[in-house]
């Protein structure tokens, strides 16, 4: 146990990798074998982050449960691992999405192996990403959690999948090639990678100074573009929420949870974590585009989402929407960093993406229950389900009210921070946006009136076609991802105090 | 330590050659098995030789010297740095992995014929005198020794794609790349017989040692002149645009061990020669001139990845694609800085396991199919899941995937890109976005979807040593990127070395 409290973000983000490989050597067509260890060995991870969640001391400055090893020395970078309140709530909602969806997917039967495989790979990549105080190995699981996701789409996917798999692949590494660069110019100014460093020193910069020929000032916004254009792809912001709807539609339904509940935070987290620590000057300069942006995210986003017939693109519209309050949450901030505005809209922000991780989560499990019993997404071929399914109707309903921002439930009280976060700040952008969340409501209550009220679509009553209730397993994932929201939705002290202190502390 | 290892290590597949020549026609087992104990023997000698290189004391190592021709001062010195190091365990992992995959599977029922069933006896030998030949390359400290291997590493291939090669393009593939070979090596040859005889006017000593023309001291005038010649002149092995187009054309109509031989060792003998001949001992010379290796090299990495792009072939695709991976690694050279020479170094190995790799598995799929082109084939990974898991891992190499050694490799040349003129950095880079779409597509295409009905019930599992040959090339491939320490510190000090010849930068 001494090993573990000494090395314990180590053990948590190598655990599912390892996991992984011993998997490889378990015996060929044991399905049952490798569902169960995989979501054994995901428990692991969760078990270790709730350890981690309450030996954290949210009142101490800085990073916690640090550790650095050697890896690339000769470019000046190490593994750097370390924990705030930010990435430590972060850290938990992936260690808690991760076991939930391996548990969603017991029901795949195709390449059990592989498919849980990569699901732990996918675990250890994305924890790297909110982990990382390193630049360098920051970009490493950046990039690395690229290729099991791909794979998962691209393998277990639905029929689109080849052409939503490789717009996903390519627009993100397309995205994240200014990045790229614009790390290796810093670590070729610095000679090192490591965080804590590159903050002071990045900041430190003469303002007057010439550097690759252009002004400090130029270089920096430059590099602050790179930075911004590759987070708001993952994000997803509009206009290069394109490759969204795709993705998720095709993913399998796990994967779908994933991306939504997980891959698109690690967007938001680089803004947090490196461009508004980075770029403070050029992030006040520019918080107004983002906030356009953001309020575009989010007007487009509900209206895409409520002209969809798809139940999955649906869902899909509705994170291009959600992320939105996160962006405008953050640029709010961004535009007056310090006070107590920016305060509230950055924990509005970040408790959006943790409450967005549990209902985007549960909302994409609940149209793959459907999906797999009907095997359609259409939303004009169900119709008055809710007598022939009224455990799942309920479960729908509950989630979608989380999702719309019902009072009590958790959306509420992350967007009505951001919104009055942001409403001294930006006042124009943060109207435009309420005025988009009214259409936030009208496409869920679309769905959910196209899919359980109206005339019974007859079809799934009776025969081979008769529509079955959501089984037991189904409710165990969707009772933890319940029991949060309302937790969060009725006492969301809880979770705001870690996250309060680290903003108070960041910014 | 007196075991004269590198000789050793030279000389082995020379000698096993003879051997093999010795045997009987008809026992082709034998001449195989003869063939995997000499590239046993060397890969353990050249795994201990990377093992033993003491990375403190730096500089060359396991230093042998023999007089060969003292009146016109040339001897057999050989020596090894911590950029050659590499290179000589990179020579034996393909050596050992190429012989491997061309013992191949013989089933007459199932119109089986995979790896080298023609003559395997005269292959062996033949591969195995291009393989002394590198190893030669690789330790020689002495100019004219480096030339006299050169030219045995280049002949054979003459022969082996000739005869072995791809019946449709073989003669045409085999006479282009000779003389294309033969002439870089012409003119490369004219400029370090200039440098030899420029040395004796100065300082009155005749002599090919590199060691000594480290100091001859040449003019910044004689430099510049002779720079682009020797570095060019080797460069064309190293298939640098606009000397490129013997080497996809190389590639295709080699049989599979010799694409492996070719892309993944000669084409870093080609890299390598132009570094230690051209960089290191006319230093000056490529500070005046690197600013036109790096077009030529920025050239090579995005029309590369570009061309790569649109080919059908199998072979062409990694064909191209070595020569934007190659031209990346001209690329670190011509920064002439740290990180840029570092990453070069490790590209070259880097690259050299994972084209070996890509082509042995391109060879174990169409020896099986028939067919090399992208949109006949499908499903493999039904039938060759081995071989599906090592192309994904080397793809995600070719990508510059994180945690595999093509990270490793190209974020240095990057950077020292980035510390020489950014704007090529920022070019480069696009070729990271193409190479990403190219090994994507073709992964789907070739591994996945369903298995063409053409291929149906003749399509094998790939054998036993298939896989060993899969999981040494891969096992390197993780190795590096997962723990860099494995390779860097050693090249690292073999970079000191060479910015020392350019005045410390």
């Amino acid at each position: 146990m001494n090993f573990i409290s000494t090395h314990l973000l180590s053990t948590i983000l190598f655990f599912p990798m390892l996991s992984a490989v011993i998997m490889m050597f378990l015996p060929k067509d044991e399905n049952k074998l490798f569902r169960w260890f995989a979501f054994a060995a995901s428990l692991v991870p969760f078990v270790l982050t709730l350890v981690a969640w309450f030996q954290f001391k949210a009142d101490q400055p800085g990073f916690q449960f640090q550790e650095t090893y050697v890896w690339y020395e000769a470019i000046g970078s190490s593994l750097h691992l370390g924990v705030d309140g930010l990435s430590l709530t972060m850290v938990l909602l992936t260690t808690l999405l991760t076991p939930l969806a391996i548990l969603a997917s017991f029901n795949v039967s195709d390449r059990v192996k592989p498919y849980m495989m990569l699901f732990l790979f996918l675990e250890t990549g994305m924890l790297g990403v909110f982990m990382a105080l390193d630049l360098l190995i920051f970009f490493v699981f950046w990039e690395i959690g690229l290729v099991p996701m791909y794979f998962l789409i691209n393998q277990w996917g639905s029929a689109n999948r080849d052409y939503a798999s490789l717009k996903f692949m390519i627009y993100t590494m397309g995205g994240s090639l200014g990045l790229l660069l614009a790390i290796q110019m810093i670590g070729v100014l610095f000679g090192t990678y490591d965080l804590v460093a590159v903050y002071q020193r990045w900041n430190s910069l003469e303002p007057g100074s010439i550097l690759l020929g252009m002004s400090i000032h130029t270089v920096k916004t430059i590099a602050f573009w790179a930075f911004v254009i590759a987070f708001a792809i993952k994000v997803p912001l509009w206009p290069f929420h394109t490759w969204l709807p795709d993705a998720h539609t095709e993913a399998p339904t796990a994967g779908s949870m994933i991306l939504a509940g997980v891959l698109l935070k690690l967007g938001a987290y680089g803004f947090l974590r490196l461009v508004l620590p980075l770029y403070p000057v050029e992030s006040k300069m520019f918080a107004g585009a983002l906030a356009l942006l953001a309020t575009a995210a989010i007007v487009f986003g509900a209206f895409g989402s409520f002209g969809q017939t798809d139940f999955k693109r649906l869902v899909a519209y509705s994170s291009v929407n959600h992320m939105g309050f996160v962006v405008l949450g953050i640029a709010a901030a961004a535009y007056s960093i310090g006070t107590q505005d920016a305060t509230l809209a950055l924990n509005g922000a970040i408790l959006q993406m943790f409450n967005h991780g549990l209902s985007a989560a549960g909302m994409f499990f609940l149209v793959g229950v459907i999906y797999e019993r009907t095997h359609t997404r259409n939303l004009e071929e169900f119709g008055g389900l809710f007598p022939l399914v009224p455990i799942y109707g309920g479960l729908l309903i509950f989630t979608s009210m989380a999702s719309l921002g019902l009072p009590g439930l958790n959306g509420f009280i992350s967007e009505f921070l951001v919104v009055r976060g942001a409403f001294p700040i930006l006042t124009v952008y943060t109207v435009i946006s309420m005025l988009g969340l009214l259409f936030t409501g009208a496409y869920i209550l679309k769905g959910i009136k196209k899919v359980l009220h109206g005339p019974m679509n007859e079809h799934w009553a009776h025969g081979e076609h008769k529509l079955t209730e959501i089984n037991a397993r189904e409710v165990m994932v969707m009772i933890p991802l319940m029991a949060l929201i309302l937790w969060i939705g009725i006492y969301p002290m809880w979770i705001l105090n870690v996250i309060n202190k680290a903003v108070v502390m960041l910014f | 330590m007196n075991f004269p290892v590198l000789s050793v290590i030279t000389f082995t597949p020379m000698v096993a050659a003879l051997i093999i020549l010795m045997l009987p026609a008809q026992r082709k087992n034998e001449a195989r098995a003869v063939a995997l104990a000499a590239a046993t023997f060397a890969l353990i000698l050249s795994a201990w030789v990377y093992f033993s290189y003491d990375k403190v004391s730096a500089g060359y190592q396991f230093i042998e010297q023999y007089s060969w021709l003292p009146a016109l001062g040339i001897s057999l010195h050989f020596g090894v740095d911590g950029i050659s190091t590499p290179l000589v365990l990179l020579t034996g992992v393909v050596m050992f992995t190429g012989v491997l995959i061309s013992w191949g599977d013989f089933d007459e029922s199932k119109h089986l014929s995979a790896g080298i069933q023609d003559r395997p006896r005269e292959f062996f030998a033949f591969l195995f005198l291009l393989a002394g030949g590198v190893f030669g390359v690789f330790v020689s400290l002495d100019l004219f020794m480096l030339f006299f291997f050169y030219e045995i590493a280049v002949f054979p291939m003459y022969l082996l794609i000739a005869i072995w090669g791809w019946i449709q393009t073989r003669e045409y593939a085999a006479m282009k790349l000779t003389l294309y070979l033969f002439i870089g090596s012409v003119v490369s040859l004219v400029g370090v017989l200039a440098m030899y005889w420029l040395q004796y006017k100065n300082t009155g000593v005749l002599s090919f040692d590199m060691l000594l023309m480290e100091k001859a001291g040449f003019s910044h005038a004689f430099q510049n002149i002779w720079f682009l010649p020797v570095f060019l002149g080797f460069a064309v092995l190293g298939g640098i645009w606009p000397f490129h187009n013997w080497s996809p054309d190389g590639h295709v109509a080699a049989p599979t061990a010799v694409s492996m031989f070719h892309a993944g060792v000669l084409m870093k003998l080609g890299a390598f020669a132009a570094l230690r001949v051209g960089i290191m001992l006319l230093p000056d010379g490529a500070k005046y001139w690197s600013w036109l290796i790096m077009i030529f090299a920025g050239v090579a990495v995005v029309y590369g990845a570009y061309i790569a792009f649109v080919q059908t072939d199998m072979k062409y695709m990694i064909g191209f694609s070595s020569v934007s991976h190659m031209g990346l690694v001209m690329l670190g050279m011509s920064t002439l800085n740290r990180n840029g020479i570092m990453g070069a170094s490790i590209q070259m190995f880097s690259h050299g396991v994972m084209t070996a790799l890509f082509f042995a598995v391109t060879g174990m799929i169409y020896d099986r199919s028939h067919t090399r082109q992208i949109p006949e084939l499908g499903g493999m990974s039904k039938v060759m899941p081995f071989a599906t898991i090592g192309f994904i891992i080397g793809g995600l190499v070719s990508m510059g995937m994180p945690l595999f050694s093509g990270f490793v490799a190209e974020f240095p040349i990057f950077m020292g890109v980035w510390q020489s003129q950014w704007f090529v950095a920022v070019i480069a880079s696009i070729s990271i976005v193409i190479t990403a779409a190219y090994v994507m597509l073709a992964i789907r295409k070739v591994f996945f979807g369903p298995l063409p009905e053409k291929l149906e019930g003749h399509m094998t599992d790939v054998t036993i040593l298939d896989k060993v040959a899969i999981t040494t090339l891969c096992s390197f491939m993780i190795v590096i990127g997962m723990h860099p320490s494995f390779m860097v510190p050693m090249i690292q000090t073999g970079v000191e070395n060479v910015l020392r010849l350019l005045g410390g930068s």
